[in-house]
């Protein structure tokens, strides 16, 4: 019988490059950087990595298809190497591979390493749907203009109708969620933005997509992430004070969001479903209760202001009174983007959702320097890729 | 047996070049296809327009007529054809390179059904001839396109006689590698051509038949420019009345459309008994001789010329409409990756979802959805479905942005999420909209438009506009 994967898996090392505009870092460079510091943390030597997870997204660019790049570059040692890919939540999806990869009992010692080299394509942001590939051959025939900003400013167009939010009430609590993780940003020494912006300044800002302006998106970035984990009862074998793994899901879209006219396209189903079966799996009852912080894909302020009603923490059309009270702010009662999420850290696609993890990380060990909270016990991530009616989310609980 | 026009559509584009553009120099208005249009795009618009409630299915030809077709080799009736959705039993035909293809395209149509080899022919004209800049020609250029549906029942314009003439002469002419339209000299070209060759085929049909210009209630003639047009009308000895307005100053000299869009102009306003003559010219020229039927009072409804008309946007400025013909290279506003050629193999497989613009409904729940589904979205029936057809289909927004970033040549880039009036909903790139209008609720229809070019292969996909008229 199935029990899901709460208290199977222990990460014991992680590591994380800074994010940023790197032109000096190649593919190479990061993942070798992310990888040392891993090990170093975890106190073990490469030889004992018996299998590993990558997970890239661009796949002509950064470091192309396949594992060779990467297992070349950290001379693995003939070890199994897989790489995986699933749109922005690739890198929740290196780190599944490993924790399933030893919770089978398969492997004792598996290593996650999620990169990206985004500042190698030339461009602002992700390409459009036509050249991005989401639905292969055919997104070049029927959408090849659908870009990521204007996919979700459709959600903000539709939640602020939905619920009643002027233009302008609308656009001003997203500017308090993006000032408020620009905050957070000034405190990390890896983000990749480091500024204070006020709300005044995210309203004012050039609009790239209706009501989305420039301090309404994330940052476009390069960076490298990782993790070592091993079964639970090894853990403390490592070290004082492993992380465990609570919960790791992922729910992708099935198609009735965008096919059912009953989609209100104020919500994403996905992180709906993938957070419920989080919970489930990690025994959580109440999540506004007993989740002390958070890091959620935040690549547009929409898409934050969103997660907190659809991760059940805030009521439906009503995450705007949270946000006016200061609830997810650094001192609010569950901080979230506690680095700076990915509009201030940046957004390297494969290293994303292993970067969150490492925030709860350091956070659980009392490791997190300026932006430390006190005792946190339970840390969620979640990780997105798609667009609103036709994604891929991912959702993970770390804990003590 | 009467054999004739028994339907008609017309298609005029929205944008217009006029006095309010700046940089345009002449007083004149006139129709531009946008950069996501072109002849066959504006034809599959008149095709639609004209087969509105008519079963497609019984359409055995479609003759389509092109002095700008978008490829040299390779039938774009074929691709109107399957935009229009008519069935593969179908002969289509191109008929290009000379201003009088839209009229021996009516002549062959009216000839496959007297001779029996179909029972209906849609014939289609469409031009978007690019007049070099500041020549003669720019003010008057126009583009735009019309059906006319052949047959032998329910006949509404009848065809009672008409004659042709072929002359050859380099008068006006485009060669191959050729952008522009070429011409000798003005005196060469109106008086030995024109002038000359037009009132004769004209009078050869007209005694014949033993009439004389007051026996026409409506003649509807080719003219380069509205000067040549009140020149020929008074040479041939029409009244103003008779005339047809030519629509010069509005529309413009639509080329191989020209004639057909003029005819279905007139037919707008005739009524039964009418005698209609139409006159088109181009390296010969040929006439018809019409009746008007009863039968025109029951296609009154077919969006002509008259809906289109006053639904318009003037152009803010020559720039724009210099860009979207190519004869500026400008830089884009924002720097964006290349699109990719599409895969001709999975363009041909997806046909019926693309250029047919079929979804599926399922047979157990009813529900339409598009893209097509083998498994029902709503009640998960598996292969109980059947094509449904959303290209005519009416829709609503639901929600929407203006895309700063997207690639277009006429931003904002607006994208919507579009629901169909019956059911469906699909993701819509919006085209020929004011972008400071949008609302969510809005009225929307369909138009096949091209999305892109890549490396010589044009993509066609259908996107969603106000709805016109």
């Amino acid at each position: 019988m199935a029990e899901g994967i709460k208290d199977k898996v222990a990460i014991i090392g992680m590591g994380c490059t800074k994010f940023g505009e790197l032109w000096d870092k190649s593919p190479e460079d990061l993942i070798v950087e992310a990888f040392q510091e891993t090990v170093e943390d975890a106190g073990i030597d490469k030889k004992d990595i018996q299998a590993a997870w990558l997970g890239s997204h661009l796949d002509d660019i950064s470091i192309g298809r396949g594992v060779i790049v990467f297992s070349m570059a950290l001379k693995l040692p003939f070890i199994p190497a897989t790489r995986t890919e699933n749109f922005c939540a690739t890198g929740t999806e290196a780190l599944r591979g490993a924790c399933y990869a030893v919770a089978s009992g398969a492997y004792d010692i598996v290593l996650a390493l999620g990169v990206e080299k985004l500042k190698d394509v030339g461009y602002a942001g992700l390409p459009e749907s036509g050249n991005l590939n989401m639905e292969g051959t055919l997104g070049r025939f029927t959408s090849p203009a659908r870009t990521a900003p204007g996919a979700y400013a459709m959600m903000a167009t539709a939640y602020f109708a939905k619920y009643g939010l002027s233009p302008e009430d609308g656009k001003r609590t997203l500017a308090k969620i993006s000032s408020k993780s620009h905050h957070n940003g000034t405190l990390s020494p890896k983000a990749h933005l480091r500024r204070e912006v006020s709300v005044e300044d995210v309203m004012k800002a050039p609009i790239i997509a209706w009501p989305l302006g420039l301090y309404d998106c994330c940052g476009v970035s390069d960076g490298a992430a990782a993790a070592i984990v091993t079964r639970a009862d090894m853990a403390k074998n490592f070290r004082p004070d492993p992380v465990y793994v609570k919960a790791l899901q992922i729910a992708a879209s099935s198609g009735e969001e965008l096919l059912y006219t009953d989609y209100d396209y104020a919500h994403v189903e996905t992180t709906y479903r993938a957070g419920i079966a989080a919970y489930r799996e990690a025994g959580i009852k109440n999540p506004r209760e007993e989740i002390n912080m958070m890091e959620t894909h935040d690549c547009f302020s929409i898409n934050e202001l969103t997660q907190y009603e659809d991760l059940g923490i805030s009521p439906r059309g009503r995450a705007n009174e949270d946000v006016d009270a200061g609830f997810f702010n650094l001192d609010g009662k569950i901080p979230n983007e506690v680095d700076g999420g990915l509009k201030c850290f940046g957004h390297p696609i494969g290293a994303s959702g292993l970067r969150m993890v490492y925030e709860m990380y350091k956070q659980l060990q009392g490791k997190a320097g300026p932006r430390q909270l006190k005792d946190p016990k339970i840390g969620l991530t979640h990780n997105m890729g798609g667009t609103p009616p036709s994604c891929v989310v991912a959702v993970g609980i770390v804990g003590l | 047996m009467a054999i004739g026009i028994t339907s008609y559509g017309a298609y005029v584009p929205w944008n217009r070049l006029g006095p309010g553009t700046n940089g345009w120099t002449a007083r004149t208005e006139r129709a531009v296809a946008s950069f996501d249009e072109d002849s066959i795009t504006m034809a599959v618009a008149a095709a639609i327009n004209c087969l509105d409630g008519l079963p497609r299915q019984d359409v055995g030809a479609l003759y389509l007529a092109s002095t700008t077709p978008p490829y040299k080799e390779k039938s774009n009736a074929a691709t109107v054809s399957v935009a229009a959705d008519l069935p593969f039993e179908t002969l289509s035909m191109d008929f290009a390179d000379s201003l009088r293809a839209g009229t021996a395209a009516l002549q062959a149509a009216i000839d496959a059904v007297k001779g029996g080899s179909a029972k209906q022919v849609l014939l289609v004209a469409a031009d978007m001839r690019v007049p070099q800049p500041r020549s003669e020609f720019e003010p008057v250029f126009g583009d735009g396109a019309a059906a006319l549906l052949i047959g032998n029942s329910e006949v509404a314009v009848h065809l009672e006689d008409s004659c042709a003439v072929s002359h050859e002469m380099l008068d006006v002419w485009r060669a191959v590698g050729d952008a522009f339209v070429r011409t000798w000299e003005d005196r060469f070209v109106i008086e030995e051509g024109y002038l000359k060759i037009l009132p004769q085929v004209i009078s050869k049909l007209l005694d014949k038949n033993k009439l004389g210009p007051k026996d026409i209630s409506k003649a509807i003639f080719y003219a380069p420019d509205s000067r040549r047009h009140r020149e020929m009308a008074k040479k041939l000895g029409f009244a103003e009345t008779q005339v047809q307005d030519p629509l010069f100053s509005t529309v413009g000299n639509t080329g191989t459309a020209f004639a057909p869009m003029m005819l279905i102009a007139a037919l707008e306003q005739a009524k039964a008994g009418d005698r209609i003559l139409l006159a088109n010219y181009g390296n010969g020229a040929d006439a018809f001789l019409f009746r008007v039927t009863e039968e025109i009072e029951a296609i009154r409804n077919r969006r002509g010329i008259q809906a289109y008309i006053e639904s318009k946007r003037i152009l803010p400025d020559y720039e724009t409409y210099a860009v979207w013909r190519g004869l500026i290279d400008k830089a884009p506003p924002t720097r964006r990756p290349s699109l990719r050629t599409p895969s001709p193999s999975a363009m041909h497989r997806e046909e019926s979802k693309n250029l047919r613009f079929y979804g599926s409904k399922c047979k157990r729940c009813g529900y339409p959805q598009y893209p097509p589904q083998r498994v029902c979205t709503r009640c998960h029936a598996k292969d109980e479905f059947e094509d449904y057809r959303f290209s005519d289909k009416k829709a609503k927004v639901f929600t929407y942005t203006h895309d700063r970033l997207g690639p277009t040549l006429d931003p904002p880039l607006v994208v919507s999420v579009i629901d169909f009036d019956g059911g469906g909903r699909m993701f819509g790139i919006m085209t020929d909209r004011d972008a400071d209008k949008i609302e969510i609720g809005m009225p929307l229809e369909m138009t096949f438009r091209k999305f892109y070019t890549s490396e010589g292969i044009h993509n066609y996909y259908w996107k969603c506009m106000p709805v016109r008229a």
